[in-house]
């Protein structure tokens, strides 16, 4: 080999320390997004059946969707702490009109129940998911969860996590979007 | 009067990841009768990932999601599912992330690629040794 072949494959283990030290590095300093989107979003609602998740209240089934407006599911449950910090936003929304309705998880209806008399009930109807079969069709991840459905009963948007105040407007204009 | 004022306050504490009251699915811990499909479905658990606790497969989780996975994962293989075909419907809806086999794709095609590149490098750097010692 020539010389500065030789020299060249000299500096190679170094070189590729330093590849290796930029990809750890990179993963410690950044480390991997923990959210998951929905894979659903701009797909039909999955076919679903619930039954009522509060005493008093009407269970909700994919064919409350698709009626030709818009409406927010939420998806979220009485033993969810980020559930709670969200109800303000969610009834800002109901009151700004915006028809939503609601999946309790793993959820037992007296404990929903004293959520909504806690926190408030913006919800038109609540469907309880005791073993997150729904949650799962949907490919939502985790609690609280919020998806916008057109009227035609497609997914448009997903909000992953809790509603705060500075989000309100997104949401407003997702379901603008969505009519 | 300090140190026990932390350790009562400690018992009052409560987590600020709550877990639900419900208990765990019926399929989530307890085996399939067909020992055929309990181990199509176990084999298929562990290349699950689960969805909350990120960095175990559903078999391995104790999380509540991963339970209810499961005992998704149990039910459809019982109802006559393949496993490819449970493994496709979830990853139609988490996408690829929430297999740890991922399918050859355009984006994973260089993990298949790399090492028939990197034996065909040594290869290559073997015959110049060789080729030397002839001399």
């Amino acid at each position: 080999m020539k010389l500065r072949t030789v020299r060249l494959v000299l500096w190679a283990p170094l070189i590729l320390f330093l590849i290796f030290v930029a990809t750890f590095a990179t993963g410690l300093i950044k480390p991997e997004s923990k959210i998951i989107p929905s894979k659903m979003v701009g797909k039909p609602l999955p076919q679903f059946a619930l039954p009522p998740g509060a005493p008093g209240i009407t269970g909700l089934s994919s064919a409350d969707f698709a009626q030709g407006e818009p409406r927010l599911l939420n998806v979220f449950a009485s033993w969810c702490v980020p559930c709670a910090a969200e109800a303000p936003q969610l009834t800002q929304l109901a009151e700004a009109g915006v028809k939503i309705d609601a999946i309790a998880i793993r959820d037992r209806p007296e404990d929903v129940a004293g959520f909504l008399q806690r926190w408030g009930n913006p919800y038109q109807r609540i469907g309880s998911d005791t073993q997150s079969s729904v949650q799962i069709a949907m490919g939502s991840a985790g609690v609280p969860e919020t998806f916008v459905v057109d009227g035609k009963g497609i997914i448009r948007h997903q909000h992953i996590g809790e509603i705060r105040p500075e989000d309100v407007p997104a949401i407003l204009a997702a379901v603008k979007g969505a009519r | 009067m300090k140190r026990a004022a932390i350790i009562l306050s400690l018992f009052a504490a409560s987590p600020a990841l709550a877990d639900s009251v419900m208990p765990p699915a019926e399929l989530a811990y307890s085996q399939l009768p067909d020992a055929k499909q309990e181990a199509q479905a176990t084999a298929l658990m562990k290349t699950l990932r689960c969805l909350v606790c990120q960095g175990q497969s559903i078999a391995d989780s104790d999380a509540e999601m991963a339970g209810d996975m499961r005992a998704l994962v149990r039910s459809r293989i019982a109802a006559g599912e393949t496993p490819d075909q449970v493994r496709h419907w979830l990853i139609e809806r988490y996408g690829n992330w929430v297999t740890y086999d991922p399918p050859l794709d355009r984006l994973t095609w260089p993990l298949w690629a790399l090492p028939a590149v990197l034996i065909a490098i040594g290869a290559w750097l073997a015959r110049g040794r060789f080729k030397k010692r002839k001399r």
